[in-house]
């Protein structure tokens, strides 16, 4: 069993939000989900105080060990995942994180009271790779910013908090560290890494002209940036980025993680998840083959 | 719908078969759910996934199920990547990693009307499959490059071919062939590049004849868990291929491609 903010939980791999439908999922592969589910807690996508379509596409484009995504969190709304999704996802046998996000600390204290007075919803994670309003820079990625959002938006949350870290920014250790300091429960990283891809004729291929870098290209800088914010912070840490096998989750939670999350090798395998949990079973700490 | 296992299927590639430049890879899956017509898979070959050009592969690739026959699922293959330039390496023998059947496949013609199948290039493999599937005669229209292309119609049974060349059947785009068929006692099945869908798409919207659309997309995953294999709705939305898909309704549709 592990630990992680009063969560009892079966082991320590969970999904990166977005990066698992278990609606869709269920309709893919009917109950046999519920009865072998990959994750040992269920992180929601990314949801927002309206409704969201996404970007246009095309919204993926494949890289040497890698993909870059232009998703656009789509998202039912915070009405329409209270109403539609939350009670299909409290079916899940795990426990629910939500992950939220808005461009102003009004939008995120909506989306934190409605969604941290549910029970079904054991913590809420909070997405802070959003462009602030006014400033126009993301709300993670500095420390004063981060520290500003927080002060006003912890207070009005009723449940553990986790805080998405951003890696695109000078100093994520030092961003972790602010978090911290005003109220953060935890924290997790990396997001995806800012990046591109161009046609023939120069440009942007993805619908949204930039997206996120994620997959075995990004483990290396995750597990720089966990290692850097481990020494920084004594909050748990969800470590993520190209995890793909124990040895690689091993090595997350060597260098600080308590949990470590999956994402694009689930796109490609629906149990890596579980795999890597059993794989991690058999790799006991400070034994894992280096693995990059 | 058929469900997918949730685990990756370690399957043998029992035979391989040519037609013109496609290769027709036969998997052994005696154990395997039966897919629908029009459903499709994901599929990695076990081994040298990746170390390609650039690198690549890396994401499973999807395929339709072109036919399922004597426990054995076919997929039809075009060597135009570095996913589908390792998956047609493959021989007798060798392993692949399968995810399906997934999405959504063919709904039969409605009251009163016949199965009017139209294919284009590698896109006439679900058509074969649903085709082996319906209970009364289908016609077949299919279009191609070329004469060597044109070999893959051999898929499918009493297809009348044409080619943008020339070389042989109507000379000319299957569209051409398609408007005189098309009336109350037809609805349509057709998958094939995106262009030719939007021509079949538009051309059955004018003549009011319902077509059901077996549409691809690159995505990562198959299973809904990505969003990135998504097309335009007409109410202003996206949907995503993989589950709400690949076999849509036409009239669903803003336009294809």
């Amino acid at each position: 069993m592990t630990d992680f903010l009063g969560l009892e939980l079966d082991h320590p791999v969970v999904n990166g939000s977005g990066t698992f439908d278990a609606i869709a999922a269920r309709r893919a592969f009917g109950d046999a989900l519920l009865e072998r589910f990959p994750f040992s807690a269920f992180v929601s996508k990314t949801i927002t105080r309206e409704p969201r379509a996404g970007n246009p596409p095309p919204r993926l484009w494949e890289t040497p060990a890698g993909l870059i995504n232009s998703i656009g969190l789509p998202n039912k709304g915070l009405h329409g995942y209270l109403e539609h999704d939350l009670p299909d996802l409290a079916r899940l046998p795990v426990p629910l994180i939500t992950n939220v996000m808005g461009s102003t600390a009004a939008e995120v204290i909506e989306l934190v009271e409605a969604v941290g007075a549910r029970d079904e919803v054991s913590a809420i994670e909070l997405n802070v790779s959003c462009p602030n309003v006014k400033t126009g820079l993301d709300i993670g990625s500095d420390p004063a910013s981060l520290a500003a959002f927080m002060r006003e938006v912890r207070p009005h949350a009723a449940k553990p908090l986790i805080v998405k870290l951003t890696p695109n920014t000078a100093d994520v250790a030092a961003v972790a560290e602010a978090a911290e300091a005003e109220g953060a429960d935890a924290v997790s990283l990396i997001n995806t890494l800012r990046a591109m891809a161009l046609t023939a004729s120069g440009e942007p291929w993805l619908g949204g002209r930039t997206g996120g870098l994620s997959g075995p290209a990004v483990f290396a800088v995750a597990l720089a940036q966990v290692a850097a914010v481990a020494r920084r912070v004594s909050v748990p840490i969800v470590g993520m980025g190209g995890i793909r096998s124990g040895s690689h989750a091993r090595n997350m939670l060597d260098a600080g993680a308590t949990l470590v999350a999956v994402g694009t090798e689930t796109f490609r395998e629906p149990l890596a998840g579980a795999r890597i949990a059993a794989e991690l079973r058999e790799t006991p700490a400070n034994s894992a083959q280096p693995v990059a | 719908m058929s469900c997918s296992t949730l685990e990756r299927r370690r399957l043998t590639v029992a035979g391989v078969d040519e037609y013109g430049p496609y290769r027709v890879l036969r998997v052994a899956d005696p154990d395997g759910p039966p897919p629908d017509a029009g459903q499709f898979s994901m599929l990695t070959a076990a081994e040298r996934w990746g170390g390609g050009e650039d690198e690549r592969p890396y994401l499973p690739r999807a395929f339709s199920v072109a036919r399922w026959r004597d426990d054995e699922a076919h997929y039809l293959l075009e060597d135009v990547g570095p996913g589908t330039n390792r998956l047609c390496e493959l021989e007798a023998g060798d392993e692949l990693l399968v995810l399906g059947p997934l999405g959504q496949g063919f709904r039969a013609p409605q009251e009163g009307r016949r199965a009017l199948l139209v294919g284009g290039g590698v896109g006439i493999a679900p058509l074969a499959i649903w085709q082996d599937e319906l209970d009364t005669p289908a016609s077949v229209i299919l279009g191609f490059r070329d004469a060597h292309h044109a070999e893959g119609a051999a898929l499918l049974r009493d297809a009348e071919v044409a080619t943008d060349d020339g070389s042989v059947g109507h000379h000319g785009y299957v569209t051409d062939l398609l408007a005189r068929e098309l009336s109350e006692h037809v609805e349509v099945y057709a998958c094939g590049p995106p262009q030719m869908l939007e021509a079949v798409r538009a051309l059955c919207e004018e003549h009011a004849v319902p077509a059901q659309l077996a549409l691809e997309s690159g995505m990562a995953c198959g299973f809904g868990a990505c969003f990135g294999c998504v097309v335009p709705t007409r109410d202003g939305g996206y949907m995503r291929v993989c589950v709400d898909g690949p076999v849509v309704d036409a009239a669903e549709l803003v336009e294809v491609g």
